[in-house]
């Protein structure tokens, strides 16, 4: 395989404007679901078959007792060495397509067949169709990146706080970035860079972002 | 904005306060991040902890409704701590001026004010001339009357410790902020300020954005690179609206609406052209007939000669005194003194204050157009909550429209530039361009006046109206190049002839005679000579490094990218900014950005200009005689506020705000019927009154239903979890909601008082979705600022109980 693609997700530029989870809806032809106000901006609540991209929101008080606020935009992290397919191929074969030239994970109706309870995901991903019983999550937007163009949810981000491109560019571009951040944020990091394809980069505790940020 | 938005990366510091600028531009923090990227730091002054916040380098708390106070102390602090830019104050403020010995400030009131009509005489707020008409002035600044020392007495009263009592700021946050961004003030640094409707919703917005005004130029970072006051206009197109007059008070172009009281052009040019007696200001406004006379040869073409006035007398007069914006609006609508309304691209049933008196005045008309590209809760009033449609006369027309991504013309943004935009989408089935549908209503006008006369048909019949294409279609490139204007015979500027039909190449060719037209005076230029549209440029060269693009669309004035410029550099036109200059007069000639005004700098006695050209004295005004309500920003409360003395004078209130006094306008002091602080804002996921985006089920999914933010102390006191279902009511109104308890709300301490302040969105309305909920509109006061009646949507008083 080569060196393939990977997105850089740098939180301490994102603004929680949610164009991505908007994008991804858009680009994908999934619907917007019925939600409620439950006292949170953050919505919908969790992923599901119709929406693979949720931006989390997770506010707080510092040591100063002065807020926080931060902003998670959880999507697949297209793992090197996925624990999806690894665990879905044990019952179904070629339902799980990691692709040769972008390292992209990408599933096919062939997981209908899969039982959804045994398929292993550190970061809570995968979601099951309640109708077809197929599992569904990001593609990297496959079909457009294998088409000349980038993700749909990196061209809507105004701030430039996702940057899809070359994995070795995007690491390159990571390690600087921490670098850079570390002056300001002693505790800033990338999230397992070397394991997966979609690396965040956060300015404090990953779970203070999201639960399974940094994986289960 | 004086500047424009790729410029906000070059600043040092950037202030952000009223805005929340992440969630409502969101294509702002694109240019933030950068500045931060280069080391630049970032405040955030709001009620709220935002999404504006949380990227912020600093965030200080603020009681909304204290901006004043909040920036009286910076003044203050950079006064006494000389942290002014002392060459910029002295030679381009009216800081070394000396003021009216009879002029006075007592106890929160200006000298002249009359508690009978609540209004100022502002005879006493003048500058002293001497016997050649120029301002008398102390280089040193020494002088007691002049402005640097009464602006310093001023706000001496604005100490930490009565700011932080008013604003619930705590004093080492305050301290911090002006530290932070008084740092600016000196030749190499800049500082920007970024505001919008946090500043604007008051009954005290214009002096709210004065006092940052006033801080900018006390720090020299007006007309500069990464500095400027930067009012976020949205996609409503404020912007546009007010170059183009969608305001009652003004004709197109900031020219002033004509009043009853002045019949002839020549009155209303004599009352609207300011004059100096100093050689060396341009007062630019002294062109002021050139702009009204070729407006009005737009509009009426040749039906305007010289001998009619150029058909002034067609133009509708306001009363003397009337004020005639939306908030007077909606109180005749009610009063019954209006039948008919017209309404485009708005939902004042959901986005105006005080919705029950909306809408209760939209049952007073007898018909009602709508023109929208989807039904709203003001077209469909009649059925909504508490109406019964059997009682209501009103006759309703939806009109589809076009969408903006579905009309070719042209838009404004808040950094000046038109953009010229092409039809990306035919609109679906009988949607029209609105400019079609107005075509065709006046159209319609003209012809039955035509046949059955009228009272006063001429203002209609002698409209020019000539906007149409060979297929009887709205041609917006028509319209466009009438703004801009047309030579209407062949004219001699100094040694050039341009022909009869040329486009004006810019307003300093716009004539008082007659012989030119132009809609609107500050878009002339936006085409060429030979008609060239400079407004569909989009050529990427940056010739002075710093962004400005100048061949990428066109901006007003004159394609001057950062307005009053000629402020960057020194006497000698020296940029005092070497690593970002702007401008500089090199070899007898400006280089850099289009100069404000071709004149040399000001060390050539003979020849220099001042640089604030449109400002009658040259300079900028930190004295400013012009607003109703003091030469000098104070802090009053908001109508409705939670203090009931105001720390700083005895004047509770502003004395000259807009008030109503009908059976709607109910308004509650400091009554523990209503003890909490309101403020209200609109969100990333919804536009304004959510009468477009609620019909998007990506965004419903994103911001489903109406909520109010409390803090985890408020939530205690009430007995309130997150996620319940509260009532939220004022005087005014009420409104169930979600309670949304967060940690990014908390009580302020005024002075030991605890003062709780909630916040909710006017996003959602009750048309659809169904179970979405209603305007906070149903709770704003019916109140408005004492210059310009923007609606005080931001502070005002409630409660929150759980149901």
């Amino acid at each position: 395989m080569s060196n393939g693609k990977s997105i850089l997700v740098d939180t301490s530029l994102c603004t929680a404007c949610r164009g991505c989870q908007v994008a991804c809806k858009q680009w994908n032809n999934l619907p917007g679901t019925k939600t409620k106000q439950v006292g949170t901006y953050q919505n919908p609540q969790d992923f599901s078959s119709d929406t693979w991209k949720v931006v989390r929101f997770a506010d707080g008080k510092k040591e100063d007792s002065k807020p926080y606020w931060y902003f998670f935009t959880d999507m697949c992290r297209h793992c090197i060495q996925p624990p999806c397919k690894l665990s879905i191929e044990m019952t179904v074969k070629d339902a799980v397509i990691q692709d040769e030239a972008t390292g992209a994970v990408v599933y096919n109706d062939k997981t209908k067949k899969v039982s959804f309870a045994d398929v292993l995901c550190p970061y809570n991903i995968p979601r099951q169709n309640p109708k077809t019983k197929v599992l569904a999550k990001c593609t990297m937007c496959f079909d457009r990146i294998t088409n000349g163009m980038i993700p749909a949810c990196v061209k809507s981000c105004p701030t430039g706080a996702m940057v899809f491109g070359d994995r070795k560019e995007i690491l390159d571009m990571a390690k600087k970035r921490v670098d850079d951040l570390k002056k300001t944020y002693p505790k800033a990091m990338a999230i397992n860079p070397d394991d997966v394809r979609v690396i965040f980069i956060v300015t404090d505790d990953p779970k203070k972002y999201w639960k399974s940020a940094a994986g289960g | 904005m004086t500047n424009h938005w790729i410029d906000i990366q070059h600043s040092d510091v950037i202030l952000i306060q009223g805005s929340n600028a992440a969630e409502n531009h969101p294509i702002s923090f694109k240019w933030v991040m950068r500045a931060r990227e280069k080391g630049a730091k970032l405040i955030h002054v709001d009620p709220r902890f935002t999404r504006t916040s949380s990227k912020a380098d600093f965030y200080a708390p603020l009681r909304s409704g204290t901006d004043i106070a909040f920036l009286g102390g910076m003044i203050k602090y950079i006064l006494e701590n000389e942290k002014y830019f002392k060459d910029y104050v002295v030679n381009y403020t009216n800081a070394p001026f000396l003021v009216n010995d009879k002029f006075e400030f007592n106890d929160g009131l200006f000298s002249g004010y009359d508690p009978g009509t609540r209004k100022y005489d502002k005879a006493t707020w003048t500058i002293n001339k001497d016997a050649n008409g120029i301002a008398e002035k102390d280089f040193t600044l020494q002088n007691p009357r002049c402005v640097f020392q009464l602006l310093k007495k001023h706000y001496s009263r604005y100490d930490m410790e009565t700011v932080s009592k008013i604003t619930g700021t705590p004093e080492k946050d305050l301290q911090t902020v002006y530290e932070m961004y008084s740092s600016t003030g000196v030749p190499d640094k800049a500082g920007t300020v970024m505001y919008a409707l946090g500043q604007t919703h008051h009954t005290s917005a214009v002096q709210n954005i004065r006092t940052l005004c006033m801080v900018q130029l006390l720090l020299g970072n007006i007309g500069i690179c990464g500095g400027g006051v930067n009012a976020m206009r949205g996609e409503p197109n404020v912007q546009g609206s007010t170059d183009f007059a969608i305001l009652s008070g003004y004709l197109p172009g900031y020219l002033a609406a004509p009043r009853a009281s002045l019949p002839t052009l020549e009155d209303y040019v004599k009352k609207n052209t300011p004059k100096t007696s100093d050689p060396r200001s341009a007062n630019w406004w002294q062109n002021y007939p050139k702009y009204a006379t070729s407006l009005l040869k737009a509009w009426y073409g040749d039906k305007a000669t010289k001998e009619n006035d150029f058909g002034y007398s067609w133009v509708p007069k306001l009363d003397d005194g009337q004020d005639a914006n939306i908030l007077n609006m909606i109180d005749n609508m009610y009063e019954k003194k209006i039948k008919g309304l017209i309404c485009i691209a708005q939902n004042p049933a959901g986005s105006l204050p005080n919705s029950n008196k909306v809408r209760e005045g939209l049952t007073n008309l007898d018909w009602t157009v709508h023109v929208n590209i989807f039904n709203n809760e003001t077209a469909s009033f009649w059925k909504g909550p508490g109406m019964d449609p059997k009682k209501i006369k009103t006759e309703v027309f939806l009109l589809p429209a076009a969408a903006s991504i579905e009309k070719q013309g042209s838009v404004a943004n808040s950094g000046r530039w038109v953009q010229w935009k092409y039809e990306a989408a035919k609109a679906p089935g009988d949607c029209l361009y609105t400019g079609d549908i107005v075509i065709r209503i006046v159209s319609k006008l003209k012809e039955l006046y035509k046949k059955e006369k009228g009272a006063f048909p001429d203002p209609i019949l002698n409209l020019k109206w000539d906007y149409t294409d060979d297929k009887g279609r709205f041609d917006p490139v028509k319209v466009a190049k009438t703004t801009n204007g047309y030579f209407l015979e062949d004219v001699t500027i100094g040694d050039k002839t341009y022909k009869k039909g040329d486009c004006v190449p810019g307003f300093a060719n716009l004539q008082a005679d007659g012989r030119t037209s132009s809609g609107c005076w500050i878009s002339c230029g936006s085409f060429a000579q030979d008609g060239t549209n400079l407004m569909a440029r989009r050529k990427k060269d940056d010739p002075t490094g710093l962004g400005l693009y100048p061949q990428w669309s066109w901006a007003w004035p004159v394609n001057r990218r950062i307005i009053y410029n000629r402020a960057s550099v020194d006497l000698n036109g020296k940029p005092y900014n070497p690593k970002r200059a702007l401008l500089a007069w090199v070899d007898g000639k400006w280089v850099g950005d289009v100069p404000d005004g071709p004149w040399p700098p000001m060390s050539d006695m003979e020849k220099g200009k001042y640089p604030f050209i449109m400002k009658p004295d040259g300079v900028s005004s930190l004295f400013g005689p012009g607003l109703a309500d003091g030469p000098f920003p104070e802090h009053y409360e908001p109508l409705e506020g939670p203090i009931e003395k105001n720390p700083l004078s005895s004047q509770l209130k502003n004395p000259v705000m807009k008030i109503f006094t009908g059976p709607c306008d109910k308004f509650s002091g400091c009554d523990p019927k209503y003890p909490f602080v309101m403020t209200t804002y609109s969100s990333t996921e919804h536009w304004c009154s959510g009468a477009l985006t609620r019909w998007q089920s990506w965004l419903t999914e994103a911001q489903p239903q109406v909520y109010v933010e409390i803090s985890e102390e408020l939530a205690q006191l009430r007995g309130i979890k997150n996620g319940d279902k509260v009532k939220v009511e004022s005087a005014r109104g009420s409104l169930p909601c979600v309670a949304m308890v967060t940690t990014r709300l908390r009580p302020f301490n005024c002075g030991g008082q605890t003062v709780h302040l909630v916040g909710m969105t006017f996003n959602y309305g009750w048309l659809f979705p169904e179970d979405c909920g209603d305007t906070a509109n149903l709770l704003t006061p019916t109140a408005g600022d004492a210059n310009v009646g923007t609606p005080e949507y931001k502070a005002f008083m409630v409660n929150v109980t759980k149901v």
